[in-house]
């Protein structure tokens, strides 16, 4: 078995064979995590390159734990700011590092499309941390992996995505890949943080935060970005946790089933109170563990394809 | 020097002259209209031209030729040859150069640069000093030193107030406002709002953006009169807002670039920077109802907003790229393509909108086809099926989608100030 | 591929894992500080049916674990079909025990190599002991195994072919032809 795609660069158009696979392999990567020697072999020799263009200290450490674990050399290239305004070009840079003949890239970035491109300038093959506000793949494999794990399946839950969605990457890798495992996706934010013709991707929109809790398994909630959203897009932070923030009132009075997932890091007070952060609904720190197996079945499958 | 182009159809729109013709032009005057004598023919040197059209010189009303601020992207040179080599006698430069042109220097400048050469080009002075939308530039001063229609291009004229001024003060001259219609606040975005921004997560630009600065400036026009100029119409509701001020009888006026009859924001998909413009690429419901204006008159040009862009900067980070791709060398090909093939124009209807409207608006004479005229013309071969190539451009810079792509219809050779180019050769004649 | 011969046969597949137990009890005197460990996947089938003996014989029921060494393989370059990892389950501690580690064929001895070390990454074993079903030899490493099954010399055109009830439909030793 492997995967028919040569990279990962967003979920909309990976198959539901792919995801699966994805997925069954990091079972095998998560319990290699549970051992007293946390460390394989298997990409002994390979060189994968850490290229973030963007501040992202969670994602960048799940990869680089990532790749110590399966023995990978690695490179940490960080910049948060753009080489053009630098004078090298995106490509000159990329061009260099090729140069240092590696054999994978994993990159983060604000504008999105910079993976893409990459596959067009580089051999290496491309994994995407999060390209501007359109993908990230392994976040929304993490997650995906996540509910499975607790609830045993993807395949016709209802999981529900709070928060700014129209200025997210992760909502929309979580949208294309758990339609394609079969789930059924909603969102739930206010108006204005939510992208002008969503309908047509089969996205069920809520505006009532209890409304979409009484009505979903599983509440994915976003971290709402301060810088980005106060004052335009909500009036307030204060106004946006008093009316679509996770609370326990929220969950106790709608659906005490219900799993609660958060990317990190989380603004506690706005999107989620502390007592819910830290609760029993949630599984946000098994999210984070997840992630460093999800991201070794990825670089193991695409990094082993020949 | 004498030149016969013989068997020739002579299509002047304007003049209503469509009809196969020898053409005798004597150092740069069009000597005679036929009946040439066989004397004439054996003392000059002829050029074949049967099947192939004369028309009065194309005259693009929206160029960039980066001169001065930018000359490694264009110059006013370079900018020219592109000008000549894509069929077209005349162009007005925008002012967003560095420094503007808001001086009569600048203008000045940009003139002298251009002396001399086949193609005229007529600077376009901008509105606000600096372009920053603050107070007028002075106007009365540029249309001394040459400046045919007034812009803030790469932004709209930025308070109501301000419009309002600029078409007060321009009636003196009747000159046009010729505005990029973008509304600030809503300003920004990467490509156009819809359901493929949102796949492909790039920030995303609304046509609303647009439509509210064209409402504005119509009614603005409407109110004190004046002559208001749409450049680089892109959207279906903008489209529509032209065409009810046009029966209300406002003055006003719009152009479309190639691109925007030609292209959608599905072409985004690839991430190419080429793709990359402001107004953005719309959808196929804008292309239609621009299409639709095109051939019922309320969009009257057809301009490229032809616009440079280095190397390095273009193959930047998609959302970090400048806006903007070449246009002169393709848009005549493109138009011929798109519009005359597919039957939604006639060639009598795309010269009036690439050669006479754009001068109308500007207040320029339209070259006649008259004996003892000076020869302004563009020689068309309509049926001429050709690839785009672009490192055969004349322009300084590469940036164009339109690599590979096969046209039809081509300029063969462009007369004007007593030069011709002709197979890639400039002669004095 | 052409069947050559049927080695082992289902009642010889019987006798010879009792065999085995009994070695490895003898050697171990007793089952006290043993466990055993199957390597993917027909390791695992007869790593059960050995536990299932060793119980008979000896009352007591030493721990077993199933091991995937795909991960620590060396061949991921070279092969042109990407191997499916499986998880190892391997339950409990097997430092300072006695593992038994249990596979169907013994060949190069790469496979060998990569359990070794995966089970090294599990603990620190008191001593490692290797019981295969067949050796056919053409070994690229220096390993050998503790207790075999039967000895069955090849040509490199041949394979070895063990069939399990337990994925297969039959108990049964094949040697077969590859033909090219």
């Amino acid at each position: 078995m492997s995967l028919a795609i040569n990279h990962l660069l967003g979920l909309q158009n990976v198959s539901k064979n792919d995801i699966q696979l994805i997925l069954d392999t990091a079972v095998t990567f998560r319990e290699v995590l549970d051992r007293p020697i946390k460390k394989v072999p298997t990409l002994k020799g390979t060189t994968v390159v850490n290229l973030f263009y963007e501040n992202s200290t969670r994602t960048r450490l799940s990869f680089e734990l990532a790749e110590k674990r399966l023995s990978a050399d690695t490179l940490n290239f960080s910049t948060s700011t753009s080489s053009t305004k630098k004078g090298e070009t995106f490509k000159d840079t990329v061009r260099n590092i090729e140069a240092m003949k590696i054999d994978m890239i994993i990159v983060r970035h604000k504008s999105a499309g910079v993976p893409l491109y990459l596959t067009k300038i580089s051999n290496a093959s491309i994994i995407n941390a999060g390209d501007g506000q359109h993908e990230h793949p392994t976040q929304a494999l993490l997650d995906m992996y996540s509910i499975r794990e607790k609830l045993g399946k993807l395949k016709g839950l209802k999981i529900c995505i709070v928060g700014d969605i129209r200025h997210s990457r992760v909502a929309l890798s979580n949208i294309y890949g758990l339609k394609t495992m079969g789930a059924e996706v909603s969102v739930c934010a206010p108006p204005t943080m939510i992208p002008k013709n969503l309908e047509t991707f089969g996205v069920k929109v809520y505006t009532d935060i209890h409304k979409a809790t009484r009505e979903n398994d599983v509440l994915n909630v976003l971290r709402i970005q301060l810088e980005r959203n106060a004052g335009s897009s909500i009036p307030s932070l204060r106004e946006y946790h008093n009316y679509f923030g996770i609370t326990s009132e929220v969950i106790e009075k709608n659906n005490k089933d219900i799993l609660i997932l958060h990317p990190g890091p989380i603004n506690r007070g706005v999107e989620m109170s502390s007592e819910v952060a830290d609760g029993p609904y949630q599984i946000i720190l098994d999210q984070v563990t997840n992630g460093v197996a999800i991201r070794m079945a990825v670089l193991y499958l695409l990094g082993t394809k020949n | 020097m004498k030149i016969i182009l013989k068997e020739i159809t002579l299509l002047h729109p304007g003049q209503k002259i469509n009809e196969q013709k020898d053409l005798l032009i004597e150092n740069g005057i069009i000597k005679k209209i036929g009946n040439i004598s066989q004397n004439d023919f054996s003392s000059s040197e002829v050029f074949d031209f049967s099947g192939k059209y004369c028309v009065p010189g194309l005259f693009d009303m929206h160029v960039h030729l980066r001169e001065p601020g930018r000359e490694d992207a264009e110059t006013v040179l370079t900018g020219s040859n592109a000008a000549a080599a894509g069929g077209f006698t005349a162009v007005a430069c925008m002012p967003n150069t560095n420094p503007a042109i808001d001086s009569a220097e600048v203008a000045n400048f940009i003139k002298h640069r251009a002396e001399k050469h086949l193609v005229d080009v007529y600077p376009i002075g901008a509105v606000s000093k600096e372009r920053k939308g603050e107070s007028l530039a002075p106007i009365a001063e540029l249309v001394d030193a040459g400046a045919v229609g007034f812009s803030d291009d790469g932004v709209a004229v930025k308070t109501s107030a301000l419009v309002r001024s600029a078409l007060e003060y321009l009636k003196m001259y009747n000159l046009p406002l010729m505005e990029h219609c973008e509304d600030e606040s809503l300003a920004g975005g990467a490509m156009n709002e819809g359901t493929i921004s949102t796949e492909l997560g790039l920030p995303a630009l609304a046509t609303v953006a647009e439509d509210l600065t064209v409402a504005r400036d119509i009614l603005i026009a409407e109110y004190v009169g004046g002559k208001i100029h749409i450049q680089h119409i892109s959207s279906k509701k903008s489209v529509e807002l032209v065409r009810e001020a046009k029966t209300r009888g406002v003055n006003i006026t719009a152009e479309v670039t190639p691109h925007h009859f030609t292209l959608t924001d599905e072409e985004l998909r690839t991430y190419d920077t080429n793709y990359k413009m402001n107004p953005p690429l719309r959808t196929q419901e804008d292309v239609d109802a621009i299409i639709e204006g095109l051939k019922d008159g309320t969009i009257d040009c057809i301009a490229s907003d032809h616009a440079p862009h280095a190397i390095e900067d273009k193959e930047a980070e998609f959302i970090d790229a400048p806006n903007g791709i070449l246009g002169l060398e393709t848009q005549l090909g493109l138009a011929i393509s798109e519009l005359v093939k597919k039957k939604h124009l006639t060639l009598e209807q795309l010269i009036e909108k690439l050669s006479i409207n754009p001068r109308k608006i500007l207040n320029l004479q339209v070259p006649l086809f008259k004996e003892g005229e000076k020869a302004n013309l563009t020689i068309i071969d309509t049926e001429l099926i050709w690839t785009v190539d672009k490192n055969k451009f004349k322009s300084k810079s590469r940036n164009t989608p339109f690599d590979k792509r096969l046209l039809t219809g081509k300029a063969v050779a462009v007369i004007n100030n007593g030069k011709m180019l002709i197979d890639d050769e400039y002669r004095n004649l | 591929m052409v069947i050559k011969a049927k080695i082992i046969d289902e009642i010889g597949l019987q006798r010879t894992i009792t065999r085995l137990a009994h070695e490895i009890l003898e050697r171990n005197k007793g089952s006290e500080n043993i466990v055993l460990v199957g390597v993917r996947t027909r390791g695992e089938f007869l790593a059960r049916r050995i536990l299932k003996k060793i119980v008979e014989i000896d009352g007591n029921e030493p721990n077993l674990g199933i091991l995937d060494a795909t991960l620590y393989r060396d061949d991921f370059r070279t092969r042109l079909k990407q191997p499916q990892v499986s998880v190892t389950d391997i339950t409990f501690d097997i430092t300072d025990k006695d593992v038994i580690l249990i596979d169907d064929v013994l060949y190069t001895g790469r496979t060998t190599r990569a359990a070794l070390d995966a089970l090294m990454d599990l603990g620190r074993p008191r001593t490692i002991q290797y019981c295969v079903l067949v050796d056919r030899g053409h070994r690229e490493m220096p390993i050998k195994a503790d207790f075999i099954g039967k000895n069955i010399p090849t040509s490199l055109n041949e394979e070895i072919k063990v069939k399990m009830k337990e994925i297969d439909d039959e108990d049964a030793v094949y040697l077969i032809e590859i033909e090219n």
